[in-house]
């Protein structure tokens, strides 16, 4: 495969079957690889096309400075083009993020601002959009609002599964900016009015739920709960144990946001195969596990393993 | 019939610390009312007059009951209830 430039190549991931997971010849799991992208997030779909269609907006100037509040993969996936289209970036990251994530972002020449722990992504919304309010000349992308955040999955992820997979039932994918899930759903739905969306959204340990009142929650603006069949709450200990069984039993070393949607995945495929229903689930990696080898997701017990997890933003 | 519910932090100044309390009922609205009746003022937190608060999720065995029942949902011996703040993530 051939690409102009880096930026042509993301997309066009592989769907991959997982047969031994799999409950039966009649009930599939199929694992869409978006570790596969140039920064080896999904994340990388939106950054392309959210940035795009702001400077078709022509709200980006050259040498304009990006502004974003991120847990880490859509920052990292901003910088990287950001860095190629010739913008400046300031991610504002909540502190308890893995390691690799702060890392990865100052490779990529991002300056990153902290957030508080307590409050998780919450409180990163919180501090950039002060920040902005500082600074309006920055440009805030905003992913949580960011329409062009799920139209590129309706562009691209959407179509991707549909042609690979025209017999897909169930897509399955996690819940954060709720992005991936409101573009590949409403494409799918279009197409295939009975197909399942399924939602998996992680439960953190408490700290991250650590807000000073019911009311400052959040809700991204592209949310819309109406394209989706049903929301499942996911805690670490089965993220990190799904995590394992992708590993051990079909060799995919994935992020531990993927243990989360495997582990919704599979509830669907076990309900499928009781009803004696043909099925074909399609759901997301979102990422491979590198970023996530310093928080001790791979080795140990799993005890241990979630331990070291309660109270880190894993996904 | 025992349910058992899963109260977040911000609410646990209610439970007197507690971060999980066993109640009664049959349905999410039913668990809710004992739930206030033995912990006054909760209820108020989780509920206004639409329903279910925009930033208060609640899930039946790790399903979201919006996606099921909503309040109607109906809720058996054993089940667990788990009530969350509604976060950001990305």
């Amino acid at each position: 495969m051939r690409f102009d430039s880096l930026l042509d190549s993301v997309g066009r991931t592989p769907l991959v079957g997982l047969p031994r997971l799999s409950p039966s010849p009649d009930v599939r799991l199929w694992a869409k690889l978006e570790d596969r992208n140039p920064t080896g997030s999904i994340k990388d779909r939106a950054a392309v096309a959210m940035i795009l269609q702001a400077e078709k907006d022509g709200l980006l100037t050259p040498g304009a400075t990006l502004l974003e509040p991120t847990s880490g993969n859509t920052g990292i996936s901003l910088a990287m083009v950001a860095r190629q289209r010739g913008y400046r970036l300031v991610c504002v990251m909540p502190e308890n993020t893995s390691r690799e994530r702060t890392q990865l972002l100052e490779a990529w020449g991002a300056t990153i601002v902290p957030s508080p722990a307590a409050g998780g992504s919450n409180e990163a919304v919180r501090v950039a959009k002060e920040l902005h309010a500082e600074n309006p000349d920055w440009v805030m992308l905003y992913q949580y609002g960011n329409a062009a955040n799920a139209q590129a999955h309706y562009d691209t992820t959407g179509p991707e599964l549909l042609a690979d997979l025209p017999t897909i039932t169930h897509f399955v994918a996690g819940l954060g900016t709720t992005g991936t899930l409101m573009g590949v759903g409403r494409f799918l739905r279009e197409a295939k009015p009975d197909v399942s969306i399924v939602a998996a959204q992680p439960r953190y340990g408490e700290l991250v739920y650590g807000l000073r009142n019911l009311d400052e929650g959040f809700v991204p603006e592209l949310y819309d709960a109406s394209v989706l069949t049903t929301r499942y709450s996911v805690g670490g200990r089965d993220a990190l144990r799904r995590t394992r069984e992708l590993l051990d039993v079909e060799g995919i070393f994935a992020g531990v946001s993927t243990g989360a949607i495997l582990h919704a995945a599979l509830a669907m495929a076990a309900k499928a195969d009781a009803a004696g229903r043909q099925a074909d689930i399609a759901f997301v990696v979102c990422d491979g596990g590198w970023k996530y080898l310093s928080t001790g997701a791979y080795e140990g017990t799993l005890d241990s393993a979630e331990e070291a997890l309660d109270g880190q933003l894993w996904a | 019939m025992a349910v058992e519910v899963r109260v977040p932090t911000i609410l646990r100044t209610y439970t007197g610390g507690e971060k999980s309390v066993t109640v009664d009922g049959d349905s999410v609205a039913a668990v809710i009312k004992d739930l206030d009746a033995n912990y006054p003022g909760i209820g108020d937190r989780l509920l206004d007059d639409s329903g279910l608060r925009r930033f208060v999720n609640v899930y039946l065995n790790d399903e979201d009951v919006r996606f099921l029942q909503g309040l109607d949902t109906p809720v058996a011996d054993k089940d667990a209830i788990t009530i969350l703040p509604a976060v950001a993530g990305g």
